[in-house]
């Protein structure tokens, strides 16, 4: 009887306690993520009739499809964002192999502390940094003009390319770290066994070493597109005016043109592409969502 | 030449130095085609170093290594005729048994239909067929330890070398494991080198083992010399259970020394024919358990050495049962072997009794100088 008791006051604690340890995460989801979601989404389907009046619709998704601007500013951010991803996927491998693989002791934590110390300032002062150096009167085209490779003065700013480097510059560390963590759990066994069996560089790189650091790959990749498909600062930075950024896009519907029921169209639709690419991402490299980010 | 054809491996004169350390230390050695041989010692002797060296992981600071009398130095290790078989066996784990297997095949270029085939016979000979497409996940220990073998041994390697593989199953997989390893290399022929530290290992498969410490073959020879003529107090300590006593010689007779240990336990000892000792040499001696035998009664045999003891200890481990007894002047403790006998069935702690054993049984070595 008394055991019976004992057992069920333990019982009670136990769900409470473990609700309570959920509260911050739930709050934080319910209030930061899940409400303005579900707010833009409902602002999105009223469309304006009169002064103050909105009735439900979708005139603001259907004025995103006639306007070529729109959606090919959307299908640009989109293609942008995976290029930039794979670039970023092929400078980082290499780093991450030699710190994770070819390196021992101390050498290994302070390379991979180097990759970590740019983020210690904000992005918009890397940023800053990167239009000091590429700007018309900046430090490479002074540099070029003084050693005489060039007459005038260049400006390497507000092209495609500057963007692309400025978004795989800012993207490296969330694949860096995943990968080298990943590669540093390969045992070195594997690899010899792969020479052993009479493999060459090449087998043993895409059938143990690659298949390994599946998961890693595809949780970077995974990361660095969210967060280049959201960028605003970068490409507004380096690209100006011809940067044709979605998220950009959106500032302006909301702040510029106050048109709040446009811009929530328009962040409902960069939320939609995002899960879909992902989501292709994971079928493709057969690979599961929960595997990915454990 | 042709005599070279004979061996599979050869070492002339290896050495491996890190730094000041020298981890290979003038090893040189000969294997005939299709035996099995073992390189026994303790951990950081240099036998996983030697045994890399012959991989094509690390390159000799010095020597050659020869296999079917061609010179491996600066050959890559997918381009030498050896396999080696990973200490955690290394089975990719992405790939199922089949590709696993196949992994090697694919490699040679062969056609898919032929390695399909090759697969599935290496299967069967380690009686393992039909779970090609099983996941590595799926096996025991040791179906793993198979088909790492199998992954081996179906591109025909002129030498398998094998790291210690056995080092984690339980004790009961282990017997089981080294008889099946010995079959299995009597059954393909192939020659295998095996390191480990494991001496029961080492002496129940190999034809020749190498005892290996501090970068050097201390002894190379079959197991029952190992065991019955050690060369040397080391070989003598390392392998096989031994009762290890410093003394010093306090006599020399025409047969045997005489020889006095530390706690003043006088034993007669073997005599050793090549070194020049005197009175007063210091020496280590060492008697195996199961060299011992016991008496109850104080029956005066040919034995040179008896000795009045007391039982202090009974160790009971089935048959490898001991009995640790203590003389009765010196109180010397000394490891006896227990028969599991009807005759020492009574015995019990506190007993007194009588051991003896030859003189030639105490093996002799003359102390090797303090580094």
């Amino acid at each position: 009887m008394m055991k019976k008791m004992g057992m069920n006051h333990s019982r009670t604690p136990l769900k409470l306690g473990l609700l309570l340890l959920l509260c911050p995460i739930l709050l934080w989801l319910v209030i930061l993520v899940i409400l303005p979601q579900l707010t833009m989404l409902n602002i999105s389907l009223q469309e304006r009739v009169a002064p103050r009046v909105y009735e439900y619709g979708f005139k603001n998704f259907i004025e995103f499809f006639t306007e070529p601007l729109y959606w090919n500013t959307f299908l640009r951010t989109a293609i942008m964002s995976i290029i930039a991803t794979i670039l970023t996927l092929i400078i980082a491998f290499p780093i991450s192999y030699y710190i994770a693989k070819m390196l021992r002791g101390r050498a290994k934590g302070l390379l991979l502390v180097l990759c970590l110390i740019p983020f210690w300032v904000s992005e918009l002062v890397r940023t800053y940094g990167w239009m000091i150096l590429l700007r018309e009167s900046g430090v490479i085209s002074t540099f070029l003009q003084y050693i005489g490779f060039v007459d005038g003065p260049i400006e390497f700013l507000y092209t495609d390319a500057t963007i692309m480097l400025g978004l795989v510059y800012s993207s490296m560390l969330f694949m860096v770290v995943p990968l080298t963590s990943t590669l540093d759990s390969l045992d070195d066994s594997y690899i010899e066994a792969g020479y052993d069996l009479g493999g060459n560089g090449f087998s043993v790189f895409w059938q143990i070493v690659v298949p390994h650091a599946k998961p890693a790959i595809v949780s970077g990749c995974i990361v660095v597109f969210m967060l280049t498909l959201g960028n605003y600062l970068t490409p507004i930075l380096l690209g100006g005016k011809s940067s044709l950024w979605f998220t950009e896009q959106i500032f302006t519907q909301f702040i510029t043109r106050f048109n709040w029921q446009q811009g929530s169209a328009f962040g409902v639709l960069l939320l939609s592409i995002s899960s879909i690419i992902v989501w292709l991402g994971l079928k493709l490299t057969r690979q599961s969502f929960s595997k990915v980010m454990s | 030449m042709l005599k070279d054809i004979d061996f599979d491996l050869q070492c002339t004169d290896i050495v491996r130095k890190f730094d000041d350390f020298t981890a290979v230390d003038h090893v040189s050695f000969a294997i005939p085609k299709g035996s099995f041989f073992s390189i026994l010692g303790p951990s950081g002797c240099g036998k996983t170093t030697l045994l890399r060296m012959l991989a094509g992981f690390d390159d000799p600071t010095s020597g050659e290594i020869m296999i079917k009398g061609k010179s491996m130095n600066g050959v890559a290790p997918n381009k030498r005729p050896v396999n080696m078989v990973f200490q955690h066996l290394a089975l990719f784990p992405n790939m199922n048994v089949a590709e696993n297997i196949a992994y090697g095949l694919h490699r040679q270029g062969i056609n898919k239909v032929e390695i399909k085939k090759r697969v599935e016979q290496v299967l069967a000979r380690v009686n393992l067929a039909g779970s090609g497409s099983k996941e590595i996940s799926q096996l025991s220990g040791g179906q793993k330890q198979r088909i790492a073998i199998a992954r081996c041994l179906v591109l025909n390697p002129d030498v398998l070398l094998l790291d210690e593989p056995l080092g984690a199953l339980d004790l009961k997989l282990r017997e089981h494991m080294k008889i099946e390893l010995k079959k299995l290399q009597q059954e393909f022929e192939t020659t295998f080198v095996y390191i480990t530290h494991d001496q029961s290992e080492a002496l129940v498969m190999s034809d020749q083992v190498a005892v290996m410490n501090h970068g050097q073959f201390q002894q190379v020879g079959d197991p029952q010399q190992l065991y019955y003529e050690p060369e040397n107090a080391f070989v003598a300590g390392f392998v096989g259970d031994s009762n290890k006593w410093s003394a010093q010689v306090i006599d020399i007779l025409s047969d045997s020394l005489k020889v006095k240990t530390a706690t003043g336990l006088i034993l007669f000892a073997s005599k050793i024919d090549d070194m020049p000792l005197v009175i007063g040499s210091e020496v280590e001696i060492f008697i195996r358990p199961e060299a011992v035998h016991i008496s109850q009664a104080s029956d005066q045999a040919l034995q040179q050495n008896h000795l009045n003891i007391n039982i202090n200890n009974i160790l009971f481990d089935g048959a490898n049962s001991q009995l640790l007894v203590t003389e009765q002047i010196s109180s010397e403790e000394i490891k006896v072997k227990l028969p599991q006998t009807a005759e020492f069935m009574h015995l019990r702690k506190g007993d007194q009794l009588q051991i003896s054993f030859p003189a030639q049984q105490v093996k002799t070595f003359v102390k090797a100088p303090k580094i």
